[in-house]
């Protein structure tokens, strides 16, 4: 066993786990705050890659402004679509909330590329493709970027969740209806959870897209983030950073022993056996809340 | 007007129990029925095959997914999969020397087996995770039909699927394709329409309101799943493998993706989503035509507009017309 090679390969999981958990930390805030599981995170990923490079293309816009300003546009069409599509639904059937965000994944997915075209193109952030040597180690620099900005946005939430709107925030997700009886907006409170999410998604779109370029696939990072959100728990953000790392390393690991024996893409493969596992084994995750159901 | 009727009003069990309370409802089936049996005299032969023809058999899968969603309220993202091992089984039987007749019950069978899978799946979740744990299983699947060279003949490739033959006559022509593929649609939509009278039907309802509740009264819930998961999925198995036998003639792996599930899962949200009753004559076959955009934004308008969907539009106009011009009349 080659342990320089084993350790490299889970340093990089890791620092790619941590960038899962980016489009995992979007789900996780808005099931948190209204019960809601967005399966049109991925789309919604791909979508803010693609405003900042319409930005930047279009209007000529310098890299930084270009996602800033698409960082506000994502903003205001996370709100929008609360507004429109989600709101209407609250209290209905779980299966249609579902075919909601599905319906929306759909349409943000295939409307982007009516849009944009579907040609993979490259995001320039200025991350240089040198390795990054540690010791004898050979880290992706870009990865390595990706994970201290998941990082830093973990952070920047645990200070958000202590301010007031955090708070406000806290008590929609721990009771709606006793949030709303002390005069707590729930609504503006969930739409701030969808906008805040459409940022995240801005970010990770952004990292990933410098990673792999700016194309469709950017939208299949969905089943990687379910699969993290869940395994942390669908309402701990802490809980989605741990399990992307988690994630990220047994990907990495078993996809580079797996690989060999089953001829390529096991790494998707990985993925659903830990979502099915997780599933079975403990379905609130690891710092989920239990649920308790009534007859 | 034609629906000529103050209401339902029942005055004895046998007119409870009818198929169709609404003897409009018996005529406007009969209609649609006998437009069915006549539509290879009076459609050009490729709107016969490029059209009807699948949506007659989207229509029987959309059905059998209605059985697991609808009746007994358990989730189903992996509904191509199942389609799929369906697909697969009956073209390798068929081309191992089984007629079609019995290779089509192989592959039947065989989704029924692996579909039962996900029947433990929803013994121990429900709802969200039940979702999420199907669609896993459907990249599971996905994964194993294409990277498995016994099955699908490598990641690339496609499997050429004999023709069909049904008691010997080798069926080639448009005409006869279409009536495999009506058969099959009209004896689906039987099952659907008759499960509202038996035991069964009940029983799944009643897992479907609520699981525990239905433990208390006596209904084996588990047992109940497991019988809607492995009979739902022998309708889309058998279901998926008319589609090769009688539209695609061929089986690729990209067929069944997960795309195709979620289009399947939307068929029913657009249908009637737990009312059967107008399956037959409602798809929407034609949403793979549409670009993906419009096809996504008719998704989120359904749920927006008319969340029951078109069954439920349907019956919207039927109450209206049951009692006009007295809509004071309580229905």
């Amino acid at each position: 066993m080659d342990w320089a090679l084993l350790a490299e390969t889970g340093i990089n999981g890791s620092l790619i786990g941590l960038m899962y958990s980016l489009v995992a930390m979007g789900i996780v805030l808005i099931y948190k705050s209204s019960s809601v599981p967005n399966l049109a995170q991925g789309s919604m990923t791909m979508l803010g890659a693609y405003i900042v490079l319409a930005y930047s293309s279009r209007f000529g816009a310098p890299i930084w402004l270009a996602i800033v300003l698409a960082t506000l546009s994502m903003f205001g069409i996370g709100i929008a679509i609360e507004r429109i599509a989600l709101r209407r639904l609250a209290g209905r059937p779980i299966i249609m909330i579902l075919m909601m965000t599905l319906g929306l994944e759909i349409l943000l997915r295939a409307g982007s590329l009516t849009i944009w075209g579907a040609t993979g193109r490259p995001m320039p952030i200025g991350i240089s493709d040198d390795p990054l040597f540690l010791g004898a180690l050979l880290i992706n620099r870009a990865y390595a970027a990706g994970a201290a900005v998941a990082i830093v946005i973990f952070g920047l939430f645990a200070l958000f969740f202590r301010t007031r709107m955090g708070v406000v925030l806290r008590a929609i997700s721990d009771d709606y209806t006793a949030a709303w009886s002390v005069g707590i907006s729930v609504e503006r409170g969930v739409a701030l959870s969808w906008a805040m999410a459409s940022v995240v998604a801005t970010v990770a779109g952004v990292l990933w897209a410098s990673v792999q370029g700016v194309d469709q696939s950017l939208a299949h990072l969905l089943l990687k983030g379910v699969t993290v959100a869940v395994l942390g728990g669908m309402d701990s953000l802490g809980g989605a950073l741990l399990a992307g790392l988690l994630l990220g390393i047994v990907e990495g690991i078993a996809g580079s022993y797996l690989d060999p024996l089953l001829g390529g893409a096991s790494r998707d493969l990985v993925d659903a056996a830990m979502l099915i596992v997780t599933i079975m084994l403990r379905p609130h995750g690891l710092f989920g809340r239990h649920d308790i159901e009534r007859i | 007007m034609f629906f000529r009727q103050a209401g339902v009003y029942h005055t004895n069990y046998v007119a409870d129990r009818a198929l169709f309370p609404v003897a409009a409802d018996r005529w406007i089936i009969a209609m649609i029925l006998a437009l069915g049996v006549a539509a290879p005299f009076l459609f050009s032969s490729l709107y016969l095959s490029s059209y009807l023809l699948p949506w007659l058999v989207w229509t029987a899968g959309a059905l059998g997914l209605n059985l697991i969603l609808g009746w007994a309220g358990q989730f189903h993202l992996g509904y191509a999969a199942i389609m799929g091992i369906g697909a697969y089984a009956t073209v390798h039987a068929n081309r191992f020397g089984v007629p079609w007749e019995f290779s089509i019950v192989i592959g039947g069978v065989s989704a029924a087996v692996i579909g039962s899978c996900f029947a433990f799946a929803a013994l121990r979740v429900k709802g969200l995770y039940l979702a999420l744990s199907t669609l896993a299983l459907q990249f599971v699947m996905d994964w194993t039909i294409s990277h498995v060279p016994a099955i699908s003949g490598g990641t690339q490739a496609t499997l050429q699927a004999p023709d069909i033959r049904v008691l010997g006559q080798p069926i080639v022509s448009d005409a006869g394709l279409y009536y495999v593929a009506l058969v099959w649609c009209v004896l689906v939509t039987l099952f659907m329409l008759n499960l509202r009278r038996t035991a069964l039907g009940r029983a799944l309802v009643a897992v479907r309101e609520k699981d525990f509740a239905a433990a208390v009264i006596g209904v084996n819930s588990f047992y109940f799943k497991l019988v809607a998961f492995s009979t739902s999925s022998f309708i889309g198995g058998v279901s998926g493998a008319i589609l090769i036998g009688t539209f695609y003639h061929a089986v690729t792996p990209e067929q069944f993706s997960v795309d195709v599930s979620i289009q399947v899962l939307a068929m029913v949200i657009v249908i009637s989503w737990g009312a059967a009753r107008f399956g037959f004559s409602l798809s929407i076959e034609a949403l793979a035509h549409l670009p993906q955009a419009l096809y996504g934004a008719l998704i989120i308008s359904f749920l927006l507009v008319e969340p029951l969907g078109l069954g439920k539009i349907y019956k919207n106009v039927r109450d209206y017309l049951l009692v006009w011009p007295f809509g004071y009349v309580k229905k």
